[in-house]
């Protein structure tokens, strides 16, 4: 094609200038692939934590809701005031809840259902008394659903269902209490009932949140220590083989079983917020670069047009039409655009991967060494056409421009 | 002999600063293998009406026809691909590409026409450049050739299209003595070996004494 040839050749006679055009685009997209590569790593990584230390759908008795009042009940036509109305005295007990876990685990969607109760406690080793809770789960059904046994620092998972007494703590908690498999540590609950554990096993989520106050024991553990009977469930956590089922399905369940029934969406609404924000920080810093990007193209093309009046003015002469000379310097800006976009890509690349490598603390909060960066094609992608159409507007002003010279004015104002 | 180009009663205004008749009722007929000259002071409007000529200036009153092909009111894009095939230019500065060589700038037009290969219009550039002398210059860069050498490059750029006409606006303006020789009889060669018709406008008073045909202009109508 004869423009393209033109405009390789207006490109290669001025090497700096041109380079100095790429390079503002692949900064732009350098910057974004980076930026965009290091948030949705750490977005994903947490998304997954949170994932993988919460059910997807979690059934329990909610005994704050909503209930209509005696006065609604017996006239429901009429107009009823009831004010600063008490919550039903009932426990959190869900009923039959074994049924109910393996009439949920023959539906085909569902991975595993797993019935616990969990307490308030607190956990004293010496003088050392921390808060925290205990849940009482079957250990087997947990593992299936939360993968427990890749998390086991020390201890085995097999040694609680042998053990009456008991405990997989959190890795945080054992550090502050300054405890190892073996040892025995006392828990309290509110109600007072005090009763000696010994630790078989040290898990780690990740997630300081889970780590730092949590301990699994056998579900008979649990009851004796809140005193209940040998049917006495608060909940049932559920996986699902696809995760995005969760709130239809959830939905469904409520109905059938009349127990509240939460998804991990609502469960998890701040952190999915947290997303959000992070995704239009992201996107606006990046939209930003890539526009002064495009201001500098506008301006190295619209210089290289004012230089390049009297070429214009020849090639109209000898027959070039209109969209001829604004193809030529099109073709300019996007070649820019796309070189810079394709290099800019490489340096994002290389920009993440150095992010990647680099040591960072997660504290407390979660156990990371380093940061967690996404290298997933699609904002590659995303990339190369954000800079490729960025430049492409940036160009087509002032090749319109060039496009609309007037020969005759060139050609005679000399 | 065959008639190639005909006006009828053109007529050009300016309108910045204010009003101004710059072509009044121009008649005009140009031959086959014609080399006419367009002599006047300055401000006549030879150099005017040789842009209506050339079709860049649409905006005139009156008919033009160049190869019994009506131009008057043909719009942009038709009258670049009617400039392309038919009408040659050599201006006063030489013009060529400066990032292109010698080669490519004759060839340009060439392969914008499009009706040759490449390796065919390369031939043609070559025999074209044969024709002015400067075949061995060829793959020069344009901006490292001497101005002479330039004007003829663009010389054969004007001709690699074998056009109706050629136009030039002072083609030995900027020339020294030797090299308007030079040039002066590469065109009168080639209106006599090839038939080409040339419009030159002109202020060498000896350029144009050696032309066929001599048209003065004054104020805006043709004297002679």
């Amino acid at each position: 094609m004869l423009t393209f040839e033109i405009a390789k050749t207006h490109l290669l006679s001025k090497p700096k200038q041109t380079l100095v055009a790429m390079m503002g685009v692949t900064f732009g997209i350098g910057m974004f692939i980076a930026m965009v590569s290091l948030m949705t790593g750490l977005n994903n990584f947490t998304e997954e934590l949170t994932m993988t230390s919460t059910p997807d759908i979690r059934i329990f008795n909610d005994i704050t809701r909503e209930r209509l009042s005696l006065a609604e009940e017996w006239n429901p036509e009429g107009i009823n005031q009831v004010h600063h109305q008490k919550p039903k005295n009932e426990t959190a007990k869900l009923r039959n809840a074994f049924q109910i876990a393996s009439d949920i685990r023959t539906n085909p969607m569902v991975l595993g259902a797993a019935p616990q109760l969990s307490s308030q406690v607190f956990y004293n080793y010496g003088p050392v008394q921390l808060n925290g809770m205990i849940a009482g789960v079957d250990i087997m059904e947990e593992d299936k659903l939360f993968d427990l046994r890749a998390k086991i620092k020390s201890g085995r998972l097999e040694d609680l269902l042998s053990t009456p007494d008991g405990l997989i703590m959190g890795s945080g908690l054992a550090r502050k209490l300054n405890v190892q498999v073996g040892d025995r540590v006392v828990i309290t609950t509110p109600q007072g009932f005090t009763m000696s554990l010994r630790i078989v096993g040290v898990f780690q989520m990740g997630l300081g949140a889970i780590d730092n106050i949590k301990s699994y024991a056998n579900i008979s553990t649990v009851q004796n220590i809140m005193q209940k009977d040998r049917s006495y469930i608060t909940e049932i956590n559920i996986k699902l083989k696809d995760t995005h089922q969760a709130k239809p399905l959830a939905q469904e369940m409520e109905k059938v079983y009349g127990y509240r029934a939460e998804d991990w969406e609502t469960a998890n609404a701040t952190m999915l917020t947290g997303v959000v924000v992070r995704n239009i920080m992201t996107y606006s810093v990046s939209i930003t670069l890539l526009i002064v990007a495009g201001f500098g193209i506008y301006n190295i093309l619209n210089m290289t047009i004012y230089n390049k009046m009297k070429d214009i003015a020849i090639l109209k002469a000898t027959g070039f039409a209109s969209n001829d000379v604004r193809e030529i310097f099109l073709i300019q800006s996007l070649v820019i655009g796309f070189l810079g976009s394709l290099l800019g890509l490489m340096v994002g690349f290389g920009l993440s991967y150095l992010i990647s490598l680099a040591p960072f603390d997660g504290g407390e909060f979660i156990s990371i060494t380093q940061l967690p960066v996404n290298f997933s094609p699609t904002y590659y992608i995303i990339g190369i056409i954000f800079g490729v159409s960025t430049t492409a507007i940036a160009g087509y002003m002032p090749a319109r421009k060039a496009g609309k010279i007037d020969p005759i004015e060139i050609l005679r104002g000399v | 002999m065959k008639t190639v180009l005909k006006t009828h009663k053109i007529n050009k205004y300016f309108y910045e600063p204010e009003r101004f008749q710059v072509l009044k009722g121009i008649d005009l007929s140009v031959q086959k293998g014609e080399f006419l000259s367009l002599v006047g002071k300055s401000g006549c409007g030879k150099s005017t009406l040789m842009y209506v000529l050339s079709t860049m200036d649409t905006d005139y009153e009156g008919d033009l026809e160049i190869n019994e092909t009506r131009l008057t009111g043909k719009k942009q894009n038709e009258l670049a691909k009617f400039r392309n095939e038919h009408i040659g230019f050599i201006f006063q500065f030489h013009f060529l590409l400066p990032e292109f060589t010698a080669l490519q700038n004759v060839m340009l037009p060439a392969m914008k026409l499009g009706k040759y290969s490449k390796a065919e219009v390369e031939e043609r550039a070559y025999e074209k450049l044969r024709i002015l002398g400067m075949h061995d210059q060829a793959l020069k860069a344009s901006s490292k050739l001497s101005g002479g050498q330039q004007q003829r490059v663009a010389i054969a750029r004007a001709l690699i299209n074998d056009p109706t006409v050629i136009m030039g606006d002072e083609p030995t303006g900027n020339l020294d003595s030797y090299n308007t020789q030079v040039v002066f009889d590469i065109l009168k060669q080639l209106t006599r070996e090839f038939g080409q018709t040339i419009i030159a406008v002109t202020h060498d008073d000896e350029f144009a004494a050696n032309t066929d045909r001599i048209v003065e202009m004054s104020d805006g109508s043709i004297l002679s």
